[in-house]
Parts: structure tokens; sequence; C-alpha cells
């Protein structure tokens, strides 16, 4: 080592240090807080996932099938939801799949309930956005096995934590989403909200956000597919669901089942996907 | 009566408050907007702009584009802010300043006293014509029911009924705001901001609808404000126009005030291909009863030439005419009924009738000069060939 690259790393910068001391300060202080939050959301999440798996799978696949055309007004579409889940079912992953979807949309909602919120809020103030800019960076780029160790330090393992990394991985979608949304709702309709007396409360909810719907829409399923593709790794922490057979057969070597799975994490992404493209087809 | 919106000296600075402040001496001292821009940084909008607008009336902001004209109307509902002066909004004893009223005012302000309409329309494309033209009473909070027979009412003046379940998509540019008019409308604000409505619409449909807004004017009677940057739409439907440049009022006044007076080159320039004949009456051009020539017992010359004579009473209504010596007979511009060819024939006009028509029985009579009367027939004045072409040459830059 020539001596300058030497002198460079002689003092190293002690960030891994600062960051276990910060997780051990964490863990230390507010284990209680995390445990809580851990078995609440494990609850939850566990909750909805015996109720669907305690109805015969017959009767959810009827229940999605009608609630796929309620949505979308389609029995095309009801019908390849009925067949796509008695795919499912067929191949003896039906717990695996209502266990995915349960996290899966647990996650969507709860990164739609924060995304949304503040979305509007980074519209409305240059100042938040510029300090959320970076941070919607990191949480997009940063490896997500990089925060899967101290998340799982905090969490411990199960769905609490899967449902935690979800978030984070997919809740950057509905905030960039809704900020493009809101900031670029035409002025001359702003302005003809103002000139009519609307407060700024009005101004939101009858001009902005129905401006910004199918910007909003486009976020959500986004973040359905993010949350999916998110199944896997979930797995690793975990989490049960479609991820746990995929990650089985990667360590056995096991072809059929990984296709098995794969196949049905695909199924289910189209039928997600389908279904949630709220507002998008009548906009055209 | 005071005016119903009342700007005392207003000034509209965009930019910085430092370049604001900055920039408010230069204001002072006359600088144009390029000086203040490239001293301060700061965009003049509006210097020093003093104007009131009567109730009833069609006032028009006049000039090209950047001119302030867009910049000063939004000052009434404060879509633009004011950096200097006051803008006062009456509303028959309630009156507001908009500069420095509370937000909960202001609200009262847009909401009750001063509706507007956008150049680009502004619809809401989610909401139906007859959602879109409630938008303003939801607002404020009307009760489903009544805001439903307003909205049809409103769509009903505006000749729109058939379509208030439709988008605004699917309507044409003029329905589009004609959707944006019964918008305005519906909230029954006295006062009526339009901002350059009809610019973006061709001009076929463009003129259909200035006529429009003038006959529902005659029956709503609002005080409009208007922007435009077309002269003939300014003089067609303004009672008053004000001329800006650069961010300055150069000249208020009636159309004819505008085309017979106007005040310094910009507005000669501007004015120099308008048509006189569109905006000119009897009245505007007529040689007052005081200033004609008598011609004994009774008789007034209506001519220099000394052709035609009329004689009165002591009322100032005519006994009795006589053209080249000969008995004549007096009739209005207006008659289209067959004459007797017989005889001479001397045309009247009202104070308000068209230069155009008085022109046309001038040419009928062999260029007899045309008397004046009021509504009660008396007398006013006499108009001859040479006060038509002094009128006409005027207005145009080459006689000065």
């Amino acid at each position: 080592m020539d001596p300058l690259t030497q002198w460079i790393a002689a003092w190293k910068i002690p960030i891994g240090r600062w960051g276990r001391e910060f997780f051990d300060f964490l863990t230390t202080n507010f284990a209680w807080l995390f445990d809580n939050l851990a078995s609440g959301l494990a609850t939850v999440l566990d909750g909805m996932a015996g109720f669907l798996l305690w109805l015969p799978p017959s009767v959810v696949v009827v229940a999605v099938a009608v609630l796929a055309f309620l949505l979308q007004r389609s029995w095309k579409l009801a019908l390849g939801v009925a067949i796509g889940l008695l795919f499912i079912v067929n191949q003896g992953l039906w717990k695996e799949t209502v266990e995915t979807l349960v996290l899966v949309v647990a996650a969507a909602a709860a990164s739609m309930a924060i995304g949304v919120p503040v979305g509007i809020w980074a519209a409305h103030s240059e100042r938040v956005y510029q300090f959320l800019r970076p941070v919607l960076d990191l949480m997009q780029t940063l490896p997500t096995f990089v925060y899967l160790i101290p998340v799982l330090i905090l969490f411990g393992l199960g769905a609490a934590p899967g449902l935690i990394v979800t978030v984070i991985f997919a809740s950057p979608a509905p905030i960039r989403l809704t900020y493009l949304g809101i900031t670029s709702v035409p002025k001359p309709m702003l302005e003809a909200g103002q000139a009519f007396g609307a407060t700024r409360s009005q101004l939101l909810w009858k001009v902005e956000l129905p401006a910004a719907l199918p910007s909003i829409m486009a976020g959500l399923t986004q973040c359905i597919m993010l949350s999916l593709s998110m199944v896997v790794i979930a797995a690793l922490i975990g989490a049960n669901g479609l991820g746990k057979p995929v990650v089985r057969a990667l360590n056995s070597v096991n072809i059929p089942l990984g296709l098995e799975a794969g196949l049905a994490i695909v199924v289910l992404a189209i039928i997600l996907d389908r279904m949630a493209r709220i507002g998008k087809e009548g906009e055209r | 009566m005071r005016p119903a919106v009342d700007f005392r000296a207003v000034d509209i600075i965009f930019g910085t408050d430092r370049e604001r402040a900055a920039a408010l001496p230069m204001v002072d001292a006359g600088a144009s907007r390029a000086e203040i821009l490239e001293k301060t940084g700061a965009v003049l909008g509006c210097a020093g702009c003093d104007l009131a607008v009567e109730r009833g009336e069609i006032s028009v902001l006049m000039g090209l584009s950047g001119s302030g004209k867009s910049t000063l109307l939004r000052a009434v509902n404060r879509l633009n802010k004011v950096a200097r002066g006051e803008v006062i909004v009456h509303d028959g004893d309630w009156s507001a300043s908009v500069v420095n009223c509370s937000e909960s005012e202001l609200r009262k302000i847009r909401r009750e006293c001063v509706a507007m309409v956008f150049q680009q329309f502004a619809l809401l494309p989610w909401r139906t014509v007859a959602e879109n033209v409630g938008f303003g009473l939801e607002l404020s909070g009307a009760p489903a029911k009544e805001r439903q027979e307003r909205v049809m009412a409103q769509l009903e003046l505006v000749h729109l009924e058939d379509w208030a379940g439709k988008y605004a998509h699917e309507l044409s540019g003029g329905m589009q705001q004609r959707v944006g008019l019964a918008r305005a409308f519906a909230t029954e604000a006295p006062i009526l901001l339009m901002d350059e409505p009809f610019s973006a619409l061709d001009p076929l449909i463009r003129t259909k609808l200035q006529d429009e807004l003038i006959e529902l004017q005659e029956r709503l009677k609002k005080t409009i404000l208007f922007v435009s940057h077309d002269l003939e739409e300014a003089l067609k439907i303004g009672n008053r126009i004000s001329i800006m440049e650069g961010g300055r009022i150069v000249q208020t006044g009636t159309p004819e005030d505008i085309v017979l007076r106007p005040q310094n080159d910009y507005v000669r320039d501007f004015i120099a291909n308008v048509n006189p004949l569109s905006v000119l009456t009897a009245w505007n051009v007529m040689r007052d009863a005081r200033d004609l020539k008598g011609a004994g017992e009774g008789w007034l010359w209506l001519d220099r030439r000394q052709t035609t004579r009329f004689k009165f009473d002591a009322n100032m209504l005519v006994v009795d005419a006589e053209r080249d010596s000969q008995p004549a007979i007096w009739v209005s511009c207006d008659n289209t009924e067959k004459l007797p060819e017989n005889k001479p024939k001397v045309y009247w006009a009202h104070a308000g009738t068209p230069l155009k028509t008085v022109m046309q029985a001038m040419h009928q009579s062999e260029t007899a000069p045309v008397a004046v009367f009021d509504e009660a027939s008396r007398f006013l004045g006499a108009i001859g060939v040479r006060d038509v072409l002094k009128a006409i040459v005027r207005g145009s830059p080459g006689e000065v």
C-alpha cells in the first residue's frame, strides 16, 4: 500500500460502530416499545390470515372474484381471478398464498397511509420536500439486506419485521407519486378554487386530491407490486407466505417446488394489479 | 354612489420582500419595468393604478400582453397581492379592503361578492357540468337542494340545461366558457371578474358570447371588470375603458372618449386601426343647437351651407322645416318605410343612434344635415357632412 492510501485509511471513520451503538441504545431503552409493536402487528396479521384460512378456500375464491367484479365491472376479470386462485388451491399453496396476501395488503395499506399524507405535505412545503428527497433515495437504493439486520434485532423473527421492511421498501412510491400528482395540478384549477373562496382543506379535498387521483392510484399499484417483490426477502426473517417455499426450494435445489411457488406469486401479482387499477380505466 | 370596486394607487410587484422594498422608490420615480427588473430583480406588475369601477357598469382593462391588466384584475380577489395601495370592494352597505382584510373576510369576498371567469375556463374535469356550476355554492356550504335549483336556473340562463350531466371535455370551447360564466353567476356575487374570457375561442363563437354577455348584463346588471387585449371587443362591451401600458393606466374613459380624444401617442397607435364607426354615435359628432346660426323668426340653420332650416316652438319642438327653400318633412333615420318621393326630406336621429346610421340617412337625403333629438323629441343639435368627416379623420394618426 502506498503511503497516501495508508494515511487515508489510518483513521477509519467508525460508521459501522456508531450504527451498532445506535441500535444497541434502541434495544436497551425501547425494547418494550418494539416488542409490543411486533406482537401487536403479529396479532393483527395472524388474526386476519387465521380468519381467511378458517373459511373454506372456495368461499374466499368466490368472495375475491365478486370483489374483482365490483371494482372493475368486468366478468372476464372475475372469471380470471377465480381461475387463478383455483390453480393456487390446486397446487397446494393456499395457506402460503393467504398469508402473503394478508402481508401484501397490510403493507400496501400501511404504505399508502404513510405515503399519501407525507406526499401531500411535501407538495405543500418546499422545505419538507428538500429534506425528504435524499431520504427517499436512500430508502429505495439501500440494499434491503442492510436494514433487514437491525429490523431483525429490534422486532425479532416473524410477520411484524416482514411488514416493516416491506413498508420501508414500498412507501417511497406512493410518496413520490402523490407529490407528483399534487404538484402538477394545473394552476388555473387551483386559482378557480381560491377565487370561489375555498379554505385550505376544501382546496385539498375538492381540487388537489381529485386532480391527483390518477397519480395516487398509480402509486397504489406500484406499492402493491413492490410489496409482492419483498415476499421472498420477508421470508428470510421469518414472515410466513409464498416466500417460504421459494427459500426452501433454493436451499434444497428443489426445482419443482420453486417453480410452483414462483408461479403462485406471479398469479397473485397479476390478480392484485388488475384489481387495483381503479380510476385508470375510467380516465381513458 | 360609491363605486363597487375602488383601486387607489395600487402597486403590484412580484419578487422577494427585499426586492419589493428596493423597487418601491423606483416605482415612485416613474422607472420602467425593465429598469426595475435590472436594478432590483423584482418584476413590476402594476404601478399607481387608480380606477373606480361603478356599480352596474362593464369596465374594461385593455392593453397588450404584459401591460399589467390581468395583474390588476387579480388584485380584486387577492389572487395577486398588492404591495402598496388599496383595493376596496363595496357590496351594498358592506365594504372591505381586499389588501388588509383577514382570511375569513377574504373568503366572504370571494364567496359572496366577487366571482371570476377564467381565460382557459379552469373547469374541474372530474365534475359534471352541473357540479362545476355548483362549485362555488358547494364551497360556501349551500344545502344540496337549494344548490340544485340555482344550478339549473344558471344553466338555463346560458342555454346548457340539456348538458348538466356531461363532463367538461365533452363540450366545445364556447360551451365550456358558458359553464364558466354560469359558475360565476351561480354565487350571485354582484361583482364579476373576467380575465380574457373569450380570447381562447374562435372568432365566430367569441362574437356570439360577447353578444350573449351584453344581453345577460341588460338583465343582471352586474359590475363587471373585464380584461381584454382586443380593442374591438373592449369598445363593443365596455361602458368604460382603461388603456394600460407597462403596468400603468395611461387613459380611462368612455369608448368614444378613447377614440375621439386619445391622450397620448400610445393610445393613438392603439386606436389607429379601429373603425370609428363602430363606437361613435350621433351625440359624439353633432354641433350643439346653441352653436347653430339663427335664420330669423324662430328658425335655425342646420348646416353651414344654409340649405336646411328648422323652425322651433318655445320647447325646442320642431314646427316647420325647409330644405332649399321648399317645405320639407322630417323622418327618423331608423325609418325603413317607403317615403313620398316628391317632398324634400330631412332625417333626424337620437343621441345614441350609431354614426353609421346617420351617414346612411345623409346619403339617402343627398347630404342633407341630420337633426338630433332627445327622447322627448326636443332638438339637441345637428350633424353636417363636415362634422362626420372631422370625427372620422380625427381618430387617425395622420391628422394631429
